[in-house]
């Protein structure tokens, strides 16, 4: 099985709580996709677990958008591969709190 | 006893406020968790140390941080909020049913002889509770399999139960309140419940006097006489000398008997505070004056209290949680508003004075006696 480095990005709340300085650098075993981002995400952080996806359904949380490579994937199955530059480490995965409010 | 520390919980962040038994000069440390709303911070009896704190917003949902140093420090525990089983339906507010879904953490209530167990009150209503110090939690689904369940509807801020009041001679028993279902009360440890709102009276439903669907906005205790429960309703301030069997009406010579919070004095338990505001429409004090009221008589006759507050030009509100009392041998009064204010009066309510002025609206106040 490959093992991908993955660089995923998190918003100022989430860094604060989840205790990191930029980047996140994580190790994500065979397709890399939302969900085994996510996964290795709150393995690595678990106080970032319900913070994302919701807890128990591990849905999107309605207000959580994902961006890889200038696109939206946010609609996009949580078992669809990222993008080849995603998964090679080139682009970051962006875990975006939604624009909103006045 | 050497001082007090009040926690204060706004829609931007957390703040503790300190001070000696003068209450005069304050600290004020914070924002803790900035940008977060903070629904409440509460601190174990059995050991100040150990403090709670409900923290969630619309992004990233509920988080609950535990401190084990009095506040310096703070570590993000359990936030899995799983209703237990099949959740069912609950009303919304145009009476259709919708499915319950949890929401946030509305208020967090240490038990009174063990830090690491901690009740949780939750929207949509529904109680919680964690032995492990917040690691993990559990629905007391007692409550919500409430044969009214499926009738209970949210109030305005949401169908949330926001008060717990632990019986200090009997663990097994507790008192809860939901907006807009009305008191319940267990003598189990949870396992079962029933509604308490005999003697209520809504003119906002179409069952006046029904069983469920009051808008409680709190409830109070001294923890000497248990059996005697304050209640500020949506309408009407209550009081009940059986446990909740039986309500009557307290209101008195209030100017208005609509408001959110209530009180008990720490020392003399016939001595009770409320805010009254104006009306369920203007969620603002009366004639723009902020006035605490008090009776030394347990209800019924009231007294303003108006040293030190804004006697003009005040709009703002104080929600349900947004008042506590300490245990000072002169005990001290507190309370938050939604204009950032944080009020004490240091003797008994005579006069009052802003601890600070410009804090994110507030919503929740609790104070703890040091020693």
């Amino acid at each position: 099985m490959t093992t991908h480095s993955v660089r995923v990005v998190l918003p100022a709340h989430l860094r604060v709580l989840g205790r990191v300085d930029g980047e996140v650098v994580l190790a994500v075993d065979g397709p890399v996709t939302q969900r085994s981002v996510l996964d290795a995400l709150e393995l690595r952080h678990p106080m970032l677990r319900g913070t994302i996806r919701e807890h128990v359904t591990l849905h999107r949380r309605p207000m959580v958008r994902f961006f890889a490579c200038e696109e939206d994937v946010s609609l996009e199955s949580p078992d669809a591969e990222l993008p080849d530059a995603v998964a090679t480490g080139r682009e970051p995965f962006f875990v975006i709190g939604a624009i909103a409010g006045g | 006893m050497t001082g007090v520390r009040v926690l204060v919980g706004t829609r931007k962040g957390a703040f503790i406020l300190t001070s000696d038994g003068a209450r005069t000069n304050w600290e004020i440390d914070g924002p803790h968790f900035p940008g977060w709303e903070i629904y409440h911070v509460k601190g174990s009896p059995a050991d100040p140390d150990r403090i709670y704190v409900s923290q969630s917003g619309g992004w990233f949902g509920q988080l609950i941080q535990r401190s084990d140093d009095g506040g310096r420090t703070w570590n993000a525990v359990g936030n899995e909020f799983t209703y237990e089983g099949d959740a069912g339906t609950h009303q919304f507010f145009d009476g259709t049913a919708v499915p319950w879904k949890f929401t946030r953490v509305w208020h967090l209530e240490p038990a009174l002889d063990d830090p690491d167990t901690v009740f949780a009150g939750v929207e949509d209503a529904a109680l919680f509770r964690s032995v492990d110090g917040g690691g993990s939690w559990q629905e007391l689904v007692g409550l919500r399999g409430h044969g009214t369940g499926p009738s209970w509807q949210p109030g305005a801020g949401g169908m949330c139960l926001h008060t717990i009041l632990l019986d200090p001679r009997d663990a097994a028993r507790m008192t809860v309140a939901i907006s807009a279902a009305g008191a319940f009360r267990t003598d189990d440890t949870g396992k079962s419940w029933r509604a308490i709102n005999h003697g209520l009276r809504s003119e906002g439903i179409p069952d006046q006097d029904a069983e469920v669907g009051h808008c409680v906005h709190h409830l109070a205790m001294h923890p000497s006489r248990p059996d005697t429960l304050f209640m500020q309703k949506h309408w009407d301030v209550m009081r009940s000398d059986d446990g909740g069997e039986n309500w009557r009406e307290i209101s008195g010579n209030l100017p208005t008997d609509f408001g959110f919070v209530v009180d008990v004095h720490a020392h003399e338990p016939e001595t009770i505070y409320v805010v009254p505001i104006t009306s369920d429409y203007l969620h603002v004090p009366m004639d723009a004056r902020l006035r605490v009221y008090r009776s030394r008589s347990g209800g019924d006759e009231w007294e303003p209290l108006t040293r030190g507050l804004p006697q003009e030009h005040c709009y703002v509100n104080v929600l349900r949680d947004a008042m506590a009392v300490d245990s000072l041998d002169e005990c001290g009064i507190y309370f938050g508003t939604t204009g950032g204010q944080v009020y004490v009066s240091p003797d008994g309510g005579d006069t009052w004075a802003p601890i600070v002025r410009d804090l994110p609206a507030v919503l929740s106040v609790e104070v703890q006696t040091l020693p």
